[in-house]
């Protein structure tokens, strides 16, 4: 259950995407990678997938050097949440959870009762079992996103990789996806999320990765990482990190709404 | 208890489906310029199992087995393969609006029949060019779309369209050239499509790629779902996309490629079956699967009724399929009410 990449580095034809990317991953550990846009965090997650192989260096999975792993033993470790979207059939919740099982099965199989069990419980798990016959077109953006993660635990895979799972979602359903990805964490999952909000990274989880042009900006925990310098860096805006609760939590506060006109704080 | 009331119906579905397609199968064999009685249909078709004394004319039992029967088994298979294929392509293209001739396979089949007609060549020599023409624009636009940049499925069906235009001109220029007295009227309605003439032969023909395409697509029907979500997520779902791809390319080619090899153009059934079914059953291809071979079947058998016995003469199979297929389609389109 740990992800351990060494030296990852991928270019389309000259351009460098990813330059010598090193971290890891550990069980119950909730990573999240911050960065720009266009700053390679979908091919660093399409690599660590396996759908992209044309890169150098290594990506191990509980030890294993996934360039020797088969889809299917691939699928058995690592599942993928992508972005929300539309498929292009409507299918059942409860079809597309149980999709998440194919792996088990053979390929000239449809799914058995163990299956379906499995299904059932991932529905439950996230407490969406109301859904089960409802359309996956048919609900809101956030139980989608629901679903498409129960299908990742009826996928028994115990490493997630979700690309930004709280984009488009409004307040409340951000909060309750990341509350479940955080509790799944708690239970032992790997998880690794990509996100474009520094607030999260100091609510949900416990590393964080900063890409800059392909680069490792800063790697570790939030609150040793995230600084006034380093979102200045990375997004070229001016922000102040506030400390609450005792130390339990922070924010990132916008300089531009607390200063007056001439530059002071008001 | 959900999951059982749903296994219920599915079930029962499928129950009625059949029982439809056997009364339907009875029926055409009664329907005819030469009527059968249900009583003699009886006698002829158990005299072959238990020896009953002949109470009807021999030519009866030659209508029956030589004539209806090859027909009635080549239009259910026809249909069949052909929704069977439009369910498939629709699946691994992630495209509602695909069709079994979406890489091509009828204008290769019709260039090829065309061709062969061009050439005087016999009927089974026209079956055969076609089918090997079929496959062949498949395999062209197959290898071609690899050299296409960007996503698969989209080259796929971009190389389909243009490889097809191809052939359809080559199929006018054809048309241009022939004999205007008999090879351009064979020509022409060797492309409205029809079942008539069928016999035990090609039956015999064309069963074995049948075969040869459907049971591998029955068999796969449940990882189609998975292609329906595309590559990537597929892929990162244990699915070898590539492979799987292939297989179901594969299959539904090679029945589509057998079905017009035979009946000619028939179009719309792989288009409006398919979505008929996903309106009974759902977008699951466990179920869409089945449901949509038994259904094209059904219909193709239905329909090649009204051609034999609507007019004196027989009306092209193709002609009718579009003459209810579109209006149908139109209705499935409008139909309120999305309950899967």
């Amino acid at each position: 259950m740990s992800i351990v990449v060494k030296g990852l580095s991928f270019s389309y034809d000259q351009r460098i995407v990813l330059n010598h990317i090193d971290f890891s991953a550990e069980k119950s550990q909730f990573l999240s990678i911050l960065g720009p846009n266009g700053v390679g965090k979908s091919t660093l997650f399409r690599c660590i997938l396996g759908l992209l192989s044309g890169y150098n260096g290594e990506i191990l999975l509980d030890d294993e050097n996934i360039r020797k792993l088969s889809a299917r033993e691939m699928a058995k470790r690592i599942a993928y949440i992508p972005q929300i979207y539309y498929p292009s059939f409507n299918y059942s919740v409860f079809d597309m959870v149980l999709m998440g099982t194919t792996q088990q099965i053979s390929v000239m199989a449809s799914p058995g009762k163990k299956q379906i069990q499995r299904a059932e419980q991932a529905l439950q798990r996230l407490g969406i079992e109301h859904l089960r016959d409802r359309g996956f077109t048919k609900i809101s953006g956030g139980e989608r996103q629901l679903t498409v993660i129960a299908r990742a635990l009826a996928q028994d895979a115990h490493i997630l990789i979700l690309d930004e799972p709280t984009a488009s979602l409004d307040f409340g359903n951000q909060i309750k996806v990341l509350t479940q990805i955080k509790s799944l964490a708690e239970e032992g999952y790997t998880i690794i999320q990509s996100t474009h909000n520094p607030d999260q990274t100091f609510q949900f989880s416990d590393r964080v990765l900063i890409l800059k042009e392909g680069n490792v900006l800063a790697y570790g925990r939030p609150s040793e990482i995230i600084s006034r310098q380093i979102i200045q860096e990375l997004y070229d805006v001016e922000i102040d990190v506030l400390s609450l609760y005792q130390d339990a939590v922070r924010v990132c506060i916008p300089r531009c709404v607390i200063q007056n006109q001439s530059g002071e704080i008001r | 208890m959900d999951q059982e009331r749903k296994t219920l119906y599915f079930t029962s579905v499928n129950l009625i489906l059949i029982a439809a397609l056997l009364a339907a199968i009875i029926i055409s064999f009664m329907l005819g310029r030469y009527p059968v009685s249900p009583k003699e249909l009886l006698g002829i078709l158990f005299s072959k199992i238990i020896p009953i004394d002949p109470f009807w004319e021999n030519k009866m039992e030659t209508v029956v087995f030589n004539i209806r029967l090859p027909r009635i088994v080549m239009a259910c298979l026809v249909g069949c393969c052909l929704s069977a294929a439009g369910a498939a392509y629709q699946g691994v293209f992630q495209n509602p609006m695909a069709a079994p001739d979406i890489l091509g396979a009828l204008s290769g089949a019709a260039f090829g029949a065309a061709l062969a007609i061009l050439f005087n060549a016999s009927s089974k020599l026209i079956t055969i060019s076609a089918f090997l023409f079929s496959l062949l624009t498949v395999f062209l636009v197959y290898f071609i779309s690899f050299r296409v940049e960007g996503k698969k499925a989209i080259g796929l069906i971009l190389t389909g369209i243009m490889v097809s235009s191809l052939f359809s001109s080559g199929t006018s220029f054809i048309k241009l050239v022939a004999d205007p007295n008999d090879q351009l009227p064979s020509i022409t309605y060797w492309l409205m499509g029809s079942l008539s003439g069928t016999t035990k032969k090609d039956v015999l023909f064309v069963i074995i790629p049948m075969s040869m395409g459907l049971i591998p697509l029955y068999l796969l029907r449940w990882r189609i779902n998975i292609l329906t979500l595309g590559d990537d997520e597929a892929r990162t779902m244990g699915i070898n996309v590539q492979l799987l791809r292939l297989a179901v390319i594969l299959c539904s080619t090679l029945i589509t490629a057998a079905s017009v090899s035979v009946s000619g153009m028939i179009g719309w059934v792989g288009l409006v079956i398919p979505h008929f079914s996903r309106k009974i059953v759902g977008n699951n291809y466990k179920h869409l699967m089945p449901a949509s071979m038994t259904l094209g079947a059904i219909f193709l058998l239905v329909v090649d009724n009204f051609s034999r016995n609507l007019l004196p003469t027989e009306i092209p199979l193709g002609i009718l399929t579009a003459f209810i297929g579109a209006p149908f389609f139109i209705y499935l389109l409008t139909r309120k009410g999305d309950s899967f």
